[in-house]
């Protein structure tokens, strides 16, 4: 019985020492592997030998508008498409890791994320999302005007209450009564959050120093909710609360938003024209721009770009030219007849100069150095 | 090394049934015997193999946020993705706060309970009722709750705030504390009752039999015997409470500050790893949230290992 029990307690031992190797082991590849580009043990885009069917990952604010357009997509040309709306942080890994063949980000990579993909990536636009500024102050269902004084000044808790003298000034004939202002914000990282932040910090040199920007901030006041329809119910539940959403989820919920003062000092309304506008400026060849706080005249300051991401050298991991090719007319195709599907799912379409620069990008692709799509493919 | 092992308890059986078993059913009784052994063997040993590989997961994940951060990650205050500076301090307090003050309100209710259906309505359709209650508090989906407190907690706490001075969010600690509190009467409520049942028929008599009225017997015969079993309980709803992630995370307001009071927004460990998991972008941001994974998992191990002594120490006396 004894010695039964030894060698039950050996037995043990053995296995737990052996799970726990397996595990470095494991890890220590997963950590060697991303660096490599030929790694064959894990499942890549390239062991799907279907080249019919693209694998995306990434951003959930630009889900319902693929969703549509890949669905059309696939009834036009044939090719099916599998997107996974799991976050942009998400998206831009698993395209690190070679899992897809495209990803899509509502933020440009960062400096430490272009250094770790090891090679090459180009960022295509896709369309552009407005962030507005939702309220609710009892007893006021007029629009409010805020200048971006105002708005840094409520985000970094000083200015509190509804009635101070910078809100009242540019609000004349809208009754405000000093009642405490509640801020939200959202708690889970997002790059609406990115968007808001990042024009914050262009505004507020305050802000820029004490926050900063990022999908998550440490926020200096107000409680964070969770997705548009936390902060939105945050917003309509407390009396004198104030968040920001994204433009689709405030109209399809009839929520009350504020006109923002742009660069060239008029108010705008946020709408998917205003925001059209705000990317009709000169861009960058790689398009890597912040559309926040534009210089176009009647532009909404506050939107973004969602950008599809996609290694600018096609052949990697034994893909195929033919799968190269797919990839690229699919995202050739959404940027001219998909943006027809835009303002219908209240994304804003990119504007002309949007469209030039995306097609430079497109055509830059190359598959084993020669360029995929032809010089005037239009 | 399986043969020698599986096959020594065997042997009398072997001789027993030779008489009356033609040799072919033993030897097939036999492999049938040691198969049915190793399977419950290797599901054992899983287990074991599973625990220890959440564990490695973890500090193996949390490298590179401890080379970054050292061990000011416990009591660093500041919260801050953009500048990489991860403090657990604030979520760390906010989980503790919540659960305790959960445990706090939820213990008279759950020791009540035990003791009504365990010694007053043991049977009947009003106390069947009561148990189905209970067992279904439990399985109720914790969104449920979030939604629930949200809609109905959170409004009444706003307006016990508005007759004060603070801000009217209606969510914050004492809101995620309430819910809470619900979330875990289940636990200790039904582990507590099977203990009160079991106490022995003969000690209450005695007791009964020398004059004891009801409360009597209670306070002295049934909850000195069913001591252990309502800590237990407690402590079973305590770890419910710490790792309770959606609905805390729907009514605590998830503010990255240090919580002034009970009616100020807070957070928890497992809410921040639920917010801000699927967009962290960094590689010292994704290893800092899941070593606090990590912090929760030991919270949750030295609470657990706490409380089984204080059963052990209790249940001696």
């Amino acid at each position: 019985m004894n010695s039964k029990q030894l060698k039950l307690k050996i037995l043990i031992v053995v296995a737990i020492l052996l799970s726990g190797i397996s595990l470095l082991m494991l890890s220590c590849n997963g950590g060697s592997g991303s660096n490599s580009t030929k790694s064959g043990s894990n499942t890549s885009a390239s062991s799907n030998n279907d080249d019919n069917t693209l694998l995306g990952a990434g951003s959930t604010f630009v889900y319902p508008l693929f969703s549509k357009l890949f669905y059309v997509y696939n009834q036009q040309a044939g090719i099916k498409i599998n997107y996974q709306s799991i976050g942009s942080g998400g998206g831009i890994l698993q395209l690190k890791n070679k899992t897809v063949d495209f990803g899509d980000s509502d933020a440009p990579l960062t400096d430490e994320q272009t250094k770790s993909m090891g090679a090459d990536v180009l960022h295509i636009p896709m369309c552009s999302g407005a962030v507005v500024i939702s309220y609710n102050i009892p007893g006021v269902t007029d629009t409010l005007k805020l200048t971006p004084d105002v708005i840094a000044g409520i985000y970094l808790g000083q200015i509190t209450k509804w009635n101070d003298p910078k809100i009242t000034s540019i609000n004349p004939g809208v009754q405000l009564r000093a009642m405490l202002i509640a801020v939200a914000h959202r708690s889970d990282g997002s790059g609406t959050t990115n968007i808001f932040t990042d024009y914050l910090s262009k505004i507020s040199s305050e802000w820029q120093s004490k926050v900063g920007k990022g999908t998550a901030v440490n926020w200096p006041v107000g409680l964070g909710g969770k997705g548009n329809e936390g902060v939105s119910g945050l917003i309509k539940q407390t009396p004198g609360g104030i968040g920001y959403i994204e433009l689709a989820y405030a109209i399809q919920n009839k929520m009350l938003f504020a006109k923002i003062e742009n660069k060239s000092g008029n108010y705008i309304t946020p709408s998917i024209a205003s925001t059209s506008a705000a990317g009709n400026v000169q861009l960058p060849a790689d398009s890597k721009v912040s559309l926040t706080n534009t210089d176009a005249a009647n532009g909404y300051p506050i939107s973004g770009f969602t950008w599809a991401l996609i290694y600018k050298e096609q052949d990697y991991n034994n893909r195929s030219e033919k799968r190269a090719e797919n990839l690229l007319n699919l995202l050739w195709w959404n940027i001219h007849q998909g943006q027809q599907y835009c303002p219908g799912l209240y994304y804003a379409p990119l504007s002309p100069e949007a469209t030039t620069v995306a097609e430079n990008i497109l055509r830059s692709a190359t598959y084993n150095g020669r360029p995929i799509l032809p010089g005037n493919n239009k | 090394m399986d043969n020698t092992l599986i096959g020594q308890p065997e042997k009398p059986l072997l001789k027993r049934r030779k008489a009356k078993h033609a040799m072919k059913d033993v030897v097939y009784e036999i492999k049938k015997e040691s198969r049915f052994r190793k399977t419950l063997i290797i599901a054992a040993i899983s287990l074991i193999i599973l625990v220890m590989a959440f564990f490695i997961t973890l500090i193996i994940g949390s490298i590179p946020s401890f080379k970054a951060l050292g061990i000011r990650f416990l009591y660093g205050k500041t919260w801050d993705p953009v500048n990489n500076i991860f403090g657990a301090y604030p979520f760390l307090l906010g989980t503790l706060i919540t659960s305790f003050l959960a445990l706090i309100i939820s213990i008279p209710f759950s020791v009540s309970i035990a003791l009504f259906l365990g010694e007053y309505y043991p049977k009947g359709w009003f106390s069947n009722l009561l148990k189905n209650a209970i067992e279904l508090i439990a399985a109720i989906p914790s969104v449920i709750y979030g939604f629930w407190g949200l809609f109905v907690l959170v409004p009444i706490v706003r307006q016990m705030e508005m007759k004060t001075a603070v801000l009217p969010y209606g969510v914050g600690i004492l809101t995620a504390s309430l819910i809470l509190s619900v979330m875990v009467i289940p636990y200790a409520a039904s582990m507590g009752l099977e203990i009160v049942k079991m106490t022995p028929l003969k000690l209450k008599e005695a007791a009964y039999s020398l004059g004891a009225i009801r409360y009597e017997v209670i306070r002295t015969v049934i909850f000195p015997y069913a001591k252990s079993g309502l800590l237990a309980g407690i402590l079973l709803s305590l770890g419910r409470a710490l790792g309770e992630t959606m609905a805390v995370t729907m009514v605590i307001g998830n503010s990255s500050r240090i919580p002034k009071n009970i009616f100020a927004p807070g957070n928890t460990m497992a809410s921040v790893v639920a917010n801000e998991f699927t967009e962290a972008a960094g590689s010292v941001y994704l290893s800092a949230l899941i070593e606090l994974g990590l912090v929760l998992f030991l919270v949750t191990a030295i609470i657990n290992i706490a409380g089984k002594s204080i059963i052990k120490r209790f249940s001696k006396m």
